[in-house]
């Protein structure tokens, strides 16, 4: 029997919000992968001396390379938030034969986040 | 004198595979009835309007999962949706996407039972207990740590709402992983291994990029997302395990 395939049009993701949400998310990761460009020539200008040093953080602090960063920090958040919204699909915990509920796993991970947030800003900042 | 009756219109993909290849829409106005699902709109135009109208039903109560349809384009089954939550807007009725159309509403089934059994989705066992050992006893909290995944109706709305599967036909599929799951996760079951081999393969768990459509639009609530999710979870358990073995590769 002849069957009828009708392919994906090119501009799928845009039939429903599920979809743009998805596809949302996914590009935040070409903001972080960029975000890590810029950090990994942080770290080449530092080990290149204090002068290449000095320009790097003059570039660092124009408007527009600002902006980037702020951007790139959103997506990072959304990428995070909504990950750990979804970890309870993953993780699977009994306890006592019930099983341990969505949104305590949810707060678990997310106190978990802060934490180590925190951490890094202590040995960043406070040092 | 008597007010005229409400209708409703619906707007019916049509294909006919000796018609030259191409589809079209036909429109149908049905009465309006509020107690009326969509599948009694078109199981009167079958009975009325038009007999030579395709596609599948069966029980009429959602358990059977044969009147997966595409309706405004969510895949939904048409004897589970009713017309009012439309009315008085027309209704678009398509064919589940993703499958190539054999006729009007009805679709290929080949992939997804290829893919069904490709999953073993019964007990494996690898030696038969004798007959006169009994049956094999489960526990309600063994049971319970499957039955979610065991609600699975074939009905392949799944299929219909993931884009992975539409862009990557080999991809094995939300309702097929997730009765792997089920099975893996059954107390009476020695299969896992040789599922594996399907699962973690290329077009096995990590096909999926977690678009989470697949739960959305599941009428039987066995979230296959989360099926697929705990089974990526355990094969990366099983890598790291094989890796740190002594002499171990991943």
């Amino acid at each position: 029997m002849k069957t009828l395939v009708r392919p994906m049009p090119m501009l799928w993701w845009l039939r429903s919000r599920a979809y743009v949400l998805f596809m949302l998310r996914e590009l935040t990761s070409v903001l972080i992968a960029a975000y890590l460009v810029v950090f990994l020539i942080f770290l080449q200008r530092i080990a290149a001396g204090p002068s290449s040093y000095g320009s790097y953080l003059h570039w660092l602090a124009h408007p527009a390379v600002l902006a980037f960063h702020l951007v790139a920090l959103a997506a990072a958040l959304y990428h995070s938030v909504t990950w750990l919204q979804l970890t309870p699909m993953t993780v699977v915990i009994r306890l006592r034969d019930r099983r341990v509920p969505a949104a305590t796993i949810v707060a678990a991970n997310v106190a978990a986040w802060v934490a180590v947030s925190i951490l890094i800003v202590w040995l960043v900042v406070g040092t | 004198m008597t007010m005229a009756e409400p209708t409703v219109s619906l707007e019916i993909f049509r294909y006919q595979p000796d018609g030259g290849g191409t589809s079209t829409f036909q429109q149908y106005q049905v009465p309006y009835h509020e107690d009326w699902v969509v599948l009694d709109a078109i199981n009167y135009i079958k009975d009325h309007l038009d007999g030579t109208l395709a596609y599948r039903w069966s029980c009429r109560m959602g358990v059977c999962g044969s009147c997966g349809m595409m309706i405004n384009g969510i895949p939904k089954l048409s004897c589970a949706t009713f017309l009012k939550e439309y009315y008085p807007h027309p209704i678009r009725v398509e064919p589940l996407a993703n499958f190539p159309i054999e006729r009007d509403l009805v679709i290929a089934l080949d992939d997804f039972m290829k893919k069904l059994s490709r999953v073993q989705p019964w007990i494996v066992r690898t030696a038969e207990a004798p007959l006169g050992a009994g049956e094999y006893r489960q526990t309600p909290a063994e049971l319970d740590q499957y039955k979610q995944f065991s609600m699975c109706l074939n009905c392949m709305l799944c299929y219909a709402a993931c884009p992975m599967y539409g862009l990557k036909p080999l991809f094995l599929g939300p309702a097929a992983i997730a009765l792997a799951h089920r099975y893996n996760l059954d107390s009476r079951d020695e299969g896992r291994a040789s599922r594996q081999e399907v699962l973690d393969d290329e077009h096995g768990v990590w096909d999926c990029t977690l678009v989470g459509e697949c739960t959305t639009v599941c009428p039987a609530d066995v979230d296959p997302a989360a099926a697929i999710q705990q089974i990526k979870l355990s094969t990366a358990l099983d890598w790291i395990k094989r890796a740190l073995r002594p002499g171990g590769s991943a």
